[in-house]
């Protein structure tokens, strides 16, 4: 008994309390799951890559939907709209809107090419967004990214947002 | 109507015939003799299918979802026809459906979730470990923040399912979200919870922690069955009112964390641009909306006379405690009956009896929930926002019946 209960012990130390079910992860099964990356650069892997060495990366894969510049074409602009959001028209890209470039990384690697998700090293997504970055004039061509610069990059609307404040509006019920 | 002239199938017997022997032979045929004297057509008089493992609908019935064509199908919609449903619940099969990267095949048997992060226990489960824990079933709607999309611009949905088809409620079965974060040990520094799917993008969402502990299913059931796969088979987090993006489909991993992730789809999508050029992020919950499903677009009354108006009414606050009906384009309101037993955060069925004189006019209304949030016109909600916020527009819906009794949007 005793012995059986130091191999279940070893095997899933952390099974649910109360209901006893379940097991403890092994760490490589949570390395290998936990992909996601967070504003400070928490997740982050080791590795870089420049504008001028995503630009290759970024016509080979990127540039079929989103243009040969990141204008945008059969998928969403990547590039532009700097200063529109408050206009009739506000276009949302990389540069004019998103607040985080650790979230580029993260959604990059996370889901493109929109086809074959996962095929890029993690050299090629530091490359590639910075190109992106790039396209924006929010980095230099040889700058660094890695997981020490990315997340001091500062995005244009890194100020944009507001949490959510509604009710916004609504007439009290007439009676 | 002459029915022994009327046997098609030389092989069949006159229902003169059929009563003779049925009167001859005792009550069990007498009983199927009494339905054949109502008029019923020629299903009276052949036998019918044989019962089957599982059931289709008849084939008379058309109501399909519809989407939009897209260069990119897998990153698709479709939208429930609101316009022909009955009651409250969406049947699975007409759900709306978003997704983000195509609709996965996924095993049961193989599918795990991953509860880690900042807990003191970090979990593997699977599916069947799942469905030993105690489980909730409660009703509860989903809408797509981005329903009514359109109904910001002129030129709105002539539909209800058009305009309002991204919203669709069923019943809800699962594990309380609470259940998992005790067993596993929330850290005290723990303040979101990042919910990821198993589909080709990884969808994911960083709901507040507050949130989590309070209503969120982790649901593997769907009106009685297993989750449909394109609802998320077979495991979807309900996060009850809070808009469908958050609601993670093919759930495999929660993370627990003191920051939210800042993903693409809590940033540069599901945000809410305002007039002054800032946007509302974590802007959550669906507020208070109603539809007239009948009479609404595409439908056409016969003629005066009485009608039953119709439709559905939500909010992401709790319970829909009022639903006022105009018939006169707004002038007046009138009380319309809800279908009871209502349940929070769920479609709530409304009915308004009415007698059309057959003079053009227009019907709309509005919802007030248990918060006293009234449901405002999209005009009001213009005014706050400017023109471009994009998503969550809840604002009022109407519909123009002409002289000949059809309807249009107004």
């Amino acid at each position: 008994m005793f012995v059986l209960a130091g191999l279940l012990v070893g095997a899933g130390a952390a099974q649910s309390p109360t209901y006893k079910v379940g097991r403890a992860p092994t760490a490589d099964e949570v390395k290998a799951w936990s992909i996601t990356i967070f504003p400070d650069g928490t997740g982050l892997p080791e590795g870089s890559g420049t504008a001028a060495e995503g630009k290759e990366v970024y016509a080979r894969r990127c540039s079929e939907c989103h243009g040969t510049t990141g204008q945008g074409g059969e998928s969403s602009a990547l590039v532009g709209g700097q200063g529109s959001l408050a206009s009739a028209k506000p276009l949302k890209t990389v540069g004019s809107y998103w607040p985080y470039a650790t979230t580029l990384w993260d959604y990059v690697n996370r889901t493109m090419p929109f086809h074959n998700p996962g095929i890029l090293t993690d050299d090629q997504v530091y490359s590639v967004v910075a190109y992106v970055l790039h396209l924006n004039e929010i980095v230099g061509e040889n700058e660094e990214m890695n997981r020490q610069t990315l997340p001091k990059v500062k995005m244009p609307n890194r100020d944009g947002f507001i949490n959510d404040d509604r009710p916004d509006v609504g007439p009290k019920s007439e009676k | 109507m002459g029915d022994e002239e009327s046997g098609r199938n030389s092989g069949e017997s006159s229902r003169r015939t059929f009563l003779s022997i049925g009167a001859a032979v005792g009550g069990a045929l007498l009983a199927c003799s009494d339905s054949g004297d109502t008029p019923a057509g020629d299903s009276v008089k052949r036998t019918g299918k044989p019962p089957d493992e599982y059931g289709e609908r008849s084939p008379f019935e058309k109501s399909v979802r519809k989407g939009s064509v897209s260069r990119y199908p897998e990153a698709g919609s479709t939208r429930t026809p609101l316009q022909d449903s009955h009651g409250i619940i969406t049947p699975s099969s007409l759900h709306f459906e978003r997704h983000h990267a195509g609709v996965p095949l996924i095993d049961p048997a193989e599918h795990r979730l991953l509860i880690h992060g900042l807990v003191e226990r970090p979990l593997i489960l699977t599916m069947d470990e799942l469905k030993t824990f105690p489980s909730v079933s409660r009703i509860h709607f989903i809408e797509c923040s981005g329903n009514s999309r359109g109904e910001w611009k002129p030129k709105k949905g002539a539909t209800a399912q058009i305009s309002h088809g991204m919203a669709s409620c069923s019943e809800w079965t699962g594990v309380p979200l609470s259940v998992l974060l005790d067993e596993a040990g929330v850290k005290p520094e723990a303040a979101w919870l990042i919910a990821e799917g198993a589909d080709a993008c990884k969808m994911h969402r960083s709901l507040p922690l507050e949130k989590c502990r309070d209503d969120v299913i982790v649901a593997y059931g769907q009106n009685g069955e297993a989750i449909r796969p394109e609802q998320g088979y077979p495991l979807r987090l309900v996060a009850p009112g809070h808009e469908g993006n958050i609601n993670v489909k093919w759930v495999r991993r929660l993370m627990l964390a003191d920051q939210p992730a800042m993903g693409r789809e809590e940033t540069s999508k599901y945000t809410d641009v305002l007039a002054d050029g800032k946007a509302r992020q974590f802007s959550l919950t669906m507020e208070s909306k109603s539809v007239i499903t009948r009479p609404s677009g595409g439908q056409k009354l016969p003629g005066p006379g009485f009608v039953e108006i119709t439709g559905l009414a939500w909010s992401g606050r709790g319970l829909i405690e009022r639903v006022e009906v105009s018939t006169d384009n707004g002038a007046t309101w009138t009380d319309a009956t809800l279908q009871e037993p209502r349940h929070r955060i769920a479609f709530t069925r409304f009915r308004l009896p009415w007698t059309w004189d057959g003079t053009p006019t227009v019907i709309l209304s509005r919802a007030t929930d248990e918060t006293g949030y009234v449901q405002p016109a999209v005009e009001a909600l213009v005014e706050a926002r400017g023109p471009n916020s994009d998503y969550h527009n809840n604002g009022i819906k109407s519909w123009k019946i002409a002289a000949d009794g059809s309807v249009t949007h107004a």
